[in-house]
């Protein structure tokens, strides 16, 4: 494989099948697993310029540092590694894919950290329900037990497809036998188990392995020198079929997606709009994306298509998402409702009563950054988007009401709602005498 | 008595919007519109460091404690 073939991750010469353990070996050249120092692990990482590929973009390198130094000096302290293939975001599917086609590669990563930061456990964290994911990574593990290739245990936990639970947090606390929702223990410091914990999605852990075995400078041959590599994206809305896709760093959005369409959501359902100029300007780079009020997320870009009211689909997204809070924090809970009752004010028959946009700014103000997650932040970007790029479809519907579009969708896809989870007691204003709100 | 550098901060997990420190300290606590308490993280004057403590004290649920200014914010909690 010359230095700059893509793809990397889902590379495959027989087409859509899981890659076993010998077609592995043979694709990717890749050595017996050695046991990298984590300094040397962490330092490669860090040349490479990886940095996660879950959604924070949270730097490689830096996990791992934090990672070793929690043993502390006696290494008296047992670590744990899991590998992050939750994928809750609906609009996203490439951990899904990855899994099912080139498992090897994860649980590879997934050695590999483990064997630097001498965790003795590791885990894989898959969503429920998916046959595809289970079954292929079945078979991999199977494969890797007769082959001597995981000396570190892997157990796989499957995970209820809640939105809140792919956050790293949400996961630690699920795999020690609680519900599916953050707490405010730092996996890195007290994690599974009480242990120091490193939690990476899982094509982090394959673009690992390959560092490992071929070097920071093979990976940054392909993208960005800002934001080097390849990265999976899923792209799904008004293109002629949703695909998962390897492609390099820096790629113009207009290769991704090639329209037309009214606008791009660049991050998933909690990223940011973008107008097709926006679009058409834009890379797929943080560099490009943040300062347009969009992020790049898990890489789900979901293109919406023309004649459907942007307001109605966004309403659905936040009226869905505000039902995945993880019912802990208030201002997520109430705010979130409030937001998308808002929202979903605007699409209403009759115009609202009163102009909901003010109220619409300011609890958006407010509930940023008061979440212990970022679930109310990634709600807001939306919002916020929203309202940069579709300001005339507000004010028309604040004007008017639900507009002829309205009735044209749903066109995004939303997984169904979950039963809920033990959620908050509101208490009541005071002095209002009103009973306790029960949140669902 | 008053050390320098300190901050309010918030666990939005415990707190459950009792609005006490709301009371106490309305000179550095507003409340949004559902009685949660909004800080602004800025360092606390040394003339309302004791009512800072007092309100500290007074939290029900122990969700309001002062922090170091430098201390970072957990992850997406900032405002509180």
């Amino acid at each position: 494989m010359s230095d700059a073939a893509l793809p990397r991750l889902l590379a495959d010469p027989a087409g859509a099948v899981t890659v076993d353990l010998g077609g592995h070996l043979a694709l990717h050249g890749l050595p017996a697993l050695g046991r990298h120092a984590a300094a040397g692990l962490a330092d490669a990482a860090q040349r490479a310029g990886l940095h996660g590929r879950g959604g924070a973009a949270f730097p490689t390198a830096r996990k791992l540092r934090a990672l070793a130094g929690a043993r502390g000096p006696l290494r008296l302290r047992s670590l744990a590694v899991v590998a992050n293939g939750v994928e809750a975001e609906p609009a996203s599917r490439k951990d899904r894919v990855l899994l099912s086609r080139s498992p090897h590669l994860v649980l590879d990563g997934l050695q590999l950290a483990a064997l630097a930061l001498g965790a003795e456990q590791t885990w894989i964290a898959v969503p429920a329900g998916a046959a595809d994911v289970r079954d292929a990574l079945g078979t991999a593990l199977a494969e890797r037990a007769s082959a001597g290739r995981d000396p570190v245990p892997v157990t796989v936990a499957s995970v209820p497809p809640r939105f809140v639970a792919g956050e790293e947090r949400s996961l630690v606390h699920l795999l020690n036998g609680g519900p599916p929702i953050p707490t405010a223990a730092r996996p890195w410091e007290r994690g599974v188990g009480g242990s120091p914990t490193l939690v990476q999605n899982v094509e982090t852990l394959a673009h690992l392995a390959l560092i490992a075995a071929r070097g920071p400078a093979w990976f940054r041959a392909v993208g960005d020198p800002g934001e080097p590599g390849s990265t999976l994206v899923t792209v799904s809305g008004a293109v002629p079929a949703a695909e998962v896709r390897e492609v390099a760093t820096g790629t113009p959005l207009h290769e991704l997606v090639a329209g037309p369409f009214q606008a791009l959501l660049a991050g998933g359902y909690a990223g940011g709009w973008l107008s097709p100029t926006a679009a058409a300007g834009a890379r797929l780079l943080r560099a490009d994306l943040v300062p347009l009020g969009a992020t790049i997320g898990c890489g789900a870009l979901v293109a919406l298509p023309e004649g459907v009211c942007p307001v109605a689909e966004t309403a659905r997204l936040v009226r869905w998402l505000a039902g995945e809070s993880a019912g802990q924090c208030g201002p997520c809970v109430f705010g979130l409702d409030a937001i998308a009752g808002a929202l979903e004010s605007l699409c209403a028959p009759r115009r609202p009563r009163r102009d909901p946009l003010p109220d619409l700014h300011r609890w958006c103000g407010d509930v940023a950054g008061r979440g212990a997650c970022g679930h109310p932040d990634g709600v807001v970007r939306l919002v916020r988007s929203t309202v940069r790029v579709f300001a005339a479809e507000l004010d028309d519907h604040a004007r008017r009401g639900a507009c002829d579009r309205c009735a044209a969708g749903p066109v995004l896809p939303l997984p169904p709602p979950h039963p809920p989870l033990p959620l908050r007691t509101a208490r009541p204003r005071a002095g209002d005498g009103a009973s306790s709100r029960r949140v669902a | 008595m008053s050390r320098r550098g300190e901050r309010l901060a918030i666990d939005p997990i415990a707190c459950d919007a009792h609005g006490l420190c709301a009371e106490l300290l309305p000179e550095l606590i507003a409340r949004d519109d559902w009685d949660y308490p909004l800080v602004d993280g800025r360092p606390i004057p040394p003339e309302l460091a004791a009512h800072a403590r007092r309100a500290a004290a007074a939290c029900p649920t122990l969700a309001l404690r002062l922090a170091a200014a430098r201390e970072r914010a957990a992850p997406g909690g900032r405002r509180s």
